[in-house]
């Protein structure tokens, strides 16, 4: 038993060894990721049961950051279900949309293809162009949504969109919708353009007959490994709104309305600087966005089976 | 469905503009199902495209015409008014606008070159080979895509603090140079290579150093190109938020953010700034969209 442990681990030495100029290739990345990623997760886990602020040094409270999260903050409460709402929303809805727009322009003619491509993917690459929506939703009779509306007589009085709680969320939605046509957009055209064509005509032969038969018989299984990256992309997106938010309708936005986890740990962590409180709502975040990834990926393994 | 296909055959013979809807391939096509389905695409293209649009186009327009209703897509008095007014806005400022320019350049230069080669030189190998601790760490990579980089934001301000980079252009480049998504796109695209090259090289006596720079580097262009972009945009549009604290030290869309935080009356301005910080990553994309795309076509996961 003890000589066969150590032959193992003679072998695994071995293996490093032999993998000496590997590790070297890999090292530098390798330190970066793990100082700005991995390790911060397990640092916001230790902080978030402490009190910290920067200046005095921490000292261990237990679950009581968490149990403050939820039995006294209503304003966390109010954060978790609006983005809760937001990411049931946005989360599907772009995820199809994604997919349903990358599958129509892949029948386009070639130039056809290439320009419908940039015009869905540029949204999300242009930077703050998203202001324009600041416009367009304007309070006042000058906002191009207020002016048609008015112009078309559907109201009299100019609405206030982005200070009314009730219509903060959906004008949220809106925006964020028209973002996230993104990174997972462009892996679904890549997608659809790789399915070996051949299964198309094949499938015409054993009697497929019309575009929805293909697509749920050969194109959405052969896609199967994009659809799982688009996924991962887009549940992180859509439970990560807070830029649009902020921008749009104000931090903190009216009866905090348009109020986020992510908001509310940027309020606690750069503007209040209770770390130890702000560790513990980006630990909860992290474990909620992991625990959606992982079932959501459970639940598209099935498709097509 | 035999008299659709002679319809479509037919149709096409007919006018260039028809073939546009139909293809030869597609057996199982409609017209009508695809004039339908392209008028859907061109409605939600036009509301994709509509806030652009916009957006360049009152860069260009006049105060005057700015809140006319309807809005015009195209400003009919072309003037450059606004940018001179933004240039004027940045110019008063007591750091003089060519820093910010030179601190975005900067940081955007060496955190896209930084991050192409250290995430391709980490991809080669998780992608090529089989060694101790290979699939712990890709897993943690994957795992890393499933969260939102504001969850470490808090321990990463502790760190770089601590580490003495606060407020230097490291505070920003670093952590981006080591996010996963392009080490993640890097090393699916490098499993596409042929092993038999990498063998042969090694028969001729190429070290893995060699193997990685000559042979796997110039192979995997198209995946350069889209670290390149995802990088860029990420760091074109960085502010420096809290981590860069001394105004000479600010990137470019600080400066533009500060301007563009004004009231509507600022629309004018708003819209250059936009317009600025939009058009560099879209210009980038219309050149290099096919080399993406390529990447992109081995994104999956299992």
């Amino acid at each position: 038993m003890e000589i066969k442990l150590r032959t193992k681990r003679q072998q695994l030495w071995f293996e490093i060894k032999q993998a000496k100029h590997l590790y070297i290739l890999m090292a530098p990345f390798v330190i970066l990721f793990f100082t700005f990623t991995i390790i911060p997760v397990f640092m916001s886990i230790g902080i978030s049961f402490t009190n910290y602020n920067l200046l005095q040094s921490p000292n261990f409270i237990g679950f009581s950051n968490y149990l403050k999260l939820f039995l006294e903050d209503d304003v966390f409460i109010v954060a978790l279900k609006n983005t809760l709402i937001l990411a049931v929303v946005t989360g599907p809805v772009s995820y199809i949309l994604a997919f349903v727009f990358a599958w129509l322009i892949n029948e386009l003619p070639r130039h056809l293809r290439s320009f419908m491509t940039l015009v869905f993917y540029a949204p999300s690459i242009s930077g703050n162009a998203y202001l324009m929506w600041l416009i367009i939703f304007s309070g006042d009779a000058h906002g191009y949504l207020n002016a048609f509306l008015i112009q078309y007589g559907f109201i009299d009085q100019p609405m206030q969109w982005l200070t009314n709680p009730d219509s903060i969320l959906p004008v949220i939605i809106v925006v964020q919708l028209w973002l996230s046509l993104g990174v997972s957009f462009l892996a679904f055209i890549a997608g659809l353009k790789g399915v070996d064509k051949t299964l198309y005509e094949a499938a015409a032969i054993d009697g497929v007959s019309n575009r929805w038969q293909e697509l749920w018989y050969i194109t959405l299984p052969s896609m199967k490994p994009q659809l799982l990256f688009g996924a991962v992309m887009q549940i992180t997106t859509s439970l990560s709104i807070a830029e649009v938010s902020m921008q749009l309708v104000g931090f903190p936005s009216i009866e905090y309305a348009g109020h986020t986890i992510v908001t509310h740990l940027i309020d606690y962590g750069t503007v209040r600087f209770e770390l130890g409180y702000a560790s513990a709502i980006a630990t909860l975040l992290c474990l909620i966005m992991l625990g959606l990834n992982l079932f959501v990926r459970k639940i598209l393994r099935r498709v097509g089976e | 469905m035999q008299l659709e296909n002679n319809l479509i055959i037919r149709e096409s013979k007919l006018s260039k503009v028809k073939r546009l809807f139909t293809r030869k391939r597609n057996l199982n096509r409609s017209i009508w199902g695809d004039l339908g389905l392209l008028i859907l695409l061109a409605a939600f293209g036009f509301f994709s495209a509509y806030p652009l649009i916009m957006t360049a186009s009152n860069a260009f327009k006049p105060l005057d015409e700015l809140f006319l209703f309807p809005p015009r897509l195209l400003p009919r008095n072309l003037t450059l008014g606004n940018f001179k007014d933004l240039f004027e806005l940045i110019g008063n400022s007591w750091v003089p606008f060519s820093r910010y320019f030179f601190n975005t350049i900067f940081i955007t230069m060496l955190g896209t070159a930084g991050h192409v080669i250290f995430a391709s030189m980490c991809a080669y190998p998780l992608a090529k080979y089989k060694f101790p601790g290979k699939t712990l760490f890709f897993t943690l990579v994957v795992y890393s895509l499933m969260f939102t980089p504001y969850v470490t934001n808090i321990p990463n301000y502790i760190i770089i603090t601590r580490l003495g980079l606060i407020d230097t252009v490291w505070a920003i480049v670093l952590p981006a140079v080591g996010s996963s998504l392009g080490l993640y796109l890097m090393k699916q695209f490098m499993e596409q290579i042929p092993d038999d090259l990498i063998e042969s090289a090694k028969i001729d006596g190429a070290s893995e150093y060699r193997i990685y720079w000559q042979i796997v580097m110039p192979l995997v262009k198209p995946a350069w190109v889209t670290l390149i972009i995802l990088l860029f945009q990420r760091l074109w549009t960085n502010t420096g938020g809290t981590f860069i604290f001394s105004e000479e030290k600010k990137p470019l869309s600080y400066a533009l953010t500060q301007i563009a935080q004004g009231s509507i009356e600022r629309a004018g301005t708003i819209a250059a700034v936009s317009f600025i910080m939009m058009i560099v990553p879209v210009t980038f994309f219309i050149v290099s969209q096919s080399k993406v795309l390529e990447t992109f076509s081995t994104s999956g996961m299992k």
